[in-house]
C-alpha cells in the first residue's frame, strides 16, 4: 500500500518479559477506514496507544505522518496528537463538563478562537452527529449511543487528520450501532481523514472498512478487504467471522488434563 | 539448601519486594510533586480551575470545619476550667483555649478533617477519571493532565488549609468563650485581656499558619497520588481512598511532631 499516513514495521510491544505483539506490519492509507480486528486480549487497543504515543514499542516503529513517534519528546508526540482524534471505548467524557463543554474543549485548550466562533463550530460539530439539542445536558444524562455520539464529534472538534475508534460499537442497542457505523463512514470521507477502528464486531465492521487487520497470537494473523476476508479459508479467519465456537481459538482455557483435575 | 534457609530467604524476599514497592511509590509522589511545580505555571494560566477547586476544597469543607471547632473550642473551655480552677487560675481559660487551638489543635483538626472530607473526594474524582479514561483522553487530546487537574487541585489544597486552619482557631475561641463566659460564668475581661498578653503572634499565630501550610501540601499531594496512581477498578479506588485517610492522618501526627520540635528548639 503507498501513501500510507501511518505506517508500522516490525513492531514488538511486551508488559515486561511477555511480549504481546511480534514483529506486527501494518499501513495505514490516507482517506480510507482500515479496521483492527481479533480477539479480546489480542492487544488491538495497545495498537492505538502505540499510534498515540501513549506506550512505546519494545522493537520496531510506529511512523505517523513521517514522523517516528517513540523518538518523540512530549512536545512533539503532543504536536503529533493535535492531528488525530481519538473516540474511547466508553466516550470517556469529561463528567463534570456540559457536551457543548466537551466537545469545546479542545477548541479552547488549542486555539485562540472567540467565543462566538467556539459556540457556531461547537453546534455544527454536535449537529454533525445529531446532538445538537443536546448542548446543554450533561453526560450522564446521555444514553450509551449518544455519550459516544458527542464523543465523536468532541474526537473530531479539530478537523484531524487521523480518527481512531476503539471499541464504537461495544454495549450499543442495533439503532445506536447503525447511526456509529454511518457517522464513522461519512465524517471519514466529509473530513478527508484517516480512520482506525478497533473492533471485534463482524458484520458492522465488514460492511464499511476499505480494509481489515486480524490480530491473533500476537502477529498479523490475516489482512485484506472485506470481500477477501470473506472468501478466506484461514481456519482462525473462519472461525472469527462465522463465530464458531471451536476452532485455532480454543472453547477450552489452557488446563490440567480431565484425568489429573477430577483424579479420574 | 535446606528448610529453614528457604523459608529465612522467602521472608527476607517479603521484606524487600514490600521496601521496594513502598519506596517506589514514595518515588512516583516525589516525581509527581516535581511535575506538579513544573506544570503549576500552565495551571496558573488557567486560574480559574483553581478558584473552583478553592471552592470545592474551601467553602464545602466550612460546615464541617466550623461545627467541629465550635464544639472542640467548647470542650476545651470546660476541660481547661475543670483542671485550672483547681490552681486558682480559672481567668487563664482564654490563653489555654487560644494556645490549644492557635498552637496545635487548629491545624491538626482541621488538616484530619480535611483529609477525611476533601482529601478523599480528590482520590475518588482522580480515580474515577483515571479508570473512565478521561486522564487518557485528556492526554490524547495533547493536554497535560498535570496541568489541567493535578495541579489546579494542588494549589488549591495548600491555600485553603491555613485559611480553613485559621477559621477553626477563630471560632474554636468562640465555642471556648461560650462556655466560660456565660455558661460558667468566668470573667469576660480576664478571659480576652490574658488571651491577647500571652499569645504571642509570631511564636504562636504564624507556627500555626507554617503548620496548617505543611499540612496541605501533605494531605493534597497523598489524596492526588493516591487517585492517580489507583488502580482503574472499584475496589483499585475504594481501597486509594482508604489509603489516603490513613496515609494522610499518620503524615499529619509524625510532621506535627516534627515541627513542633524544630519550632519549640528554634
Amino acid at each position: 500500500m503507498t501513501n500510507s499516513i501511518i505506517s508500522i514495521k516490525d513492531l514488538s510491544f511486551g508488559y515486561g518479559d511477555r511480549l504481546l505483539h511480534t514483529g506486527i506490519d501494518m499501513e495505514f492509507p490516507r482517506g480510507k477506514v482500515s479496521a483492527i480486528m481479533g480477539g479480546s486480549g489480542s492487544g488491538k487497543t495497545t495498537i492505538l496507544r502505540l499510534i498515540g504515543g501513549q506506550l512505546k514499542p519494545t522493537s520496531g516503529q510506529v511512523e505517523v505522518d513521517g514522523t517516528i513517534v517513540h523518538k518523540q519528546n512530549r512536545d512533539g508526540i503532543y504536536r503529533l496528537r493535535r492531528k488525530m482524534g481519538m473516540l474511547f471505548q466508553h466516550g470517556a467524557l469529561f463528567s463534570d463538563l456540559s457536551v457543548f463543554e466537551n466537545v469545546a474543549f479542545p477548541m479552547r485548550e488549542h486555539t485562540n478562537l472567540p467565543e462566538n466562533i467556539i459556540k457556531d463550530l461547537v453546534l455544527l460539530k454536535l449537529n454533525a452527529v445529531g446532538l445538537r439539542g443536546a448542548a446543554y445536558l450533561m453526560p450522564p444524562e446521555l444514553s450509551g449511543g449518544m455519550a459516544r455520539r458527542v464523543a465523536l464529534a468532541r474526537a473530531i472538534a479539530l478537523d484531524p487528520d487521523i480518527i481512531m475508534y476503539d471499541e464504537p460499537f461495544a454495549g450499543l442497542d442495533p439503532i445506536s450501532m447503525a447511526v456509529i457505523c454511518d457517522l464513522i463512514r461519512s465524517l471519514n470521507d466529509a473530513l478527508g481523514a484517516t480512520s482506525i477502528i478497533v473492533t471485534h464486531d463482524v458484520a458492522e465492521t465488514f460492511s464499511f472498512a476499505d480494509y481489515i487487520y486480524f490480530v491473533a497470537d500476537g502477529v498479523v494473523a490475516a489482512e485484506g478487504s472485506p470481500k477477501q476476508l470473506m472468501a478466506s479459508k484461514l481456519p482462525f479467519v473462519k472461525q472469527f467471522i462465522h463465530a464458531e465456537k471451536d476452532g485455532p481459538v480454543p472453547f477450552h482455557y489452557n488446563a490440567p488434563s480431565m484425568k489429573e483435575d477430577f483424579a479420574l | 539448601m535446606n528448610i529453614n534457609t528457604k523459608t529465612l530467604l522467602k521472608f527476607f524476599e517479603k521484606i524487600g519486594r514490600s521496601f521496594s514497592s513502598r519506596a517506589l511509590r514514595l518515588g512516583s509522589a516525589t516525581r509527581l510533586f516535581f511535575l506538579i511545580l513544573i506544570y503549576s505555571a500552565d495551571s496558573f494560566k488557567r486560574i480559574h480551575l483553581t478558584i473552583r477547586e478553592i471552592y470545592f476544597t474551601g467553602v464545602m469543607s466550612l460546615v464541617i470545619i466550623i461545627v467541629s471547632a465550635f464544639f472542640v473550642g467548647m470542650v476545651l473551655g470546660l476541660q481547661g476550667y475543670y483542671t485550672l480552677q483547681k490552681y486558682g487560675s480559672s481567668e487563664a481559660i482564654g490563653v489555654l483555649v487560644a494556645l490549644s487551638l492557635v498552637r496545635e489543635l487548629g491545624p491538626v483538626v482541621t488538616a484530619l478533617l480535611f483529609a477525611g472530607r476533601a482529601g478523599t473526594a480528590i482520590t475518588a474524582e482522580i480515580g474515577l477519571m483515571k479508570a473512565t479514561e478521561q486522564l487518557s483522553a485528556m492526554e490524547m487530546m495533547a493536554v497535560s493532565p498535570i496541568a489541567r487537574i493535578i495541579a489546579p487541585r494542588f494549589w488549591a489544597g495548600v491555600i485553603t488549609m491555613p485559611i480553613l486552619a485559621s477559621i477553626f482557631s477563630m471560632v474554636g475561641v468562640l465555642g471556648g468563650y461560650v462556655v466560660a463566659v456565660p455558661i460558667i460564668g468566668v470573667d469576660e475581661g480576664a478571659f480576652w485581656s490574658q488571651m491577647q498578653a500571652n499569645v504571642d503572634f509570631r511564636f504562636d499565630v504564624i507556627n500555626g499558619l507554617i503548620k496548617s501550610v505543611v499540612f496541605g501540601i501533605a494531605c493534597t499531594i497523598i489524596a492526588l497520588f493516591e487517585g492517580f496512581d489507583a488502580p482503574p477498578t472499584a475496589e483499585g479506588v475504594s481501597r486509594a481512598t482508604t489509603r489516603t485517610v490513613v496515609t494522610s492522618s499518620l503524615a499529619i501526627l509524625a510532621l506535627d511532631f516534627v515541627l513542633t520540635s524544630f519550632m519549640i528548639s528554634g
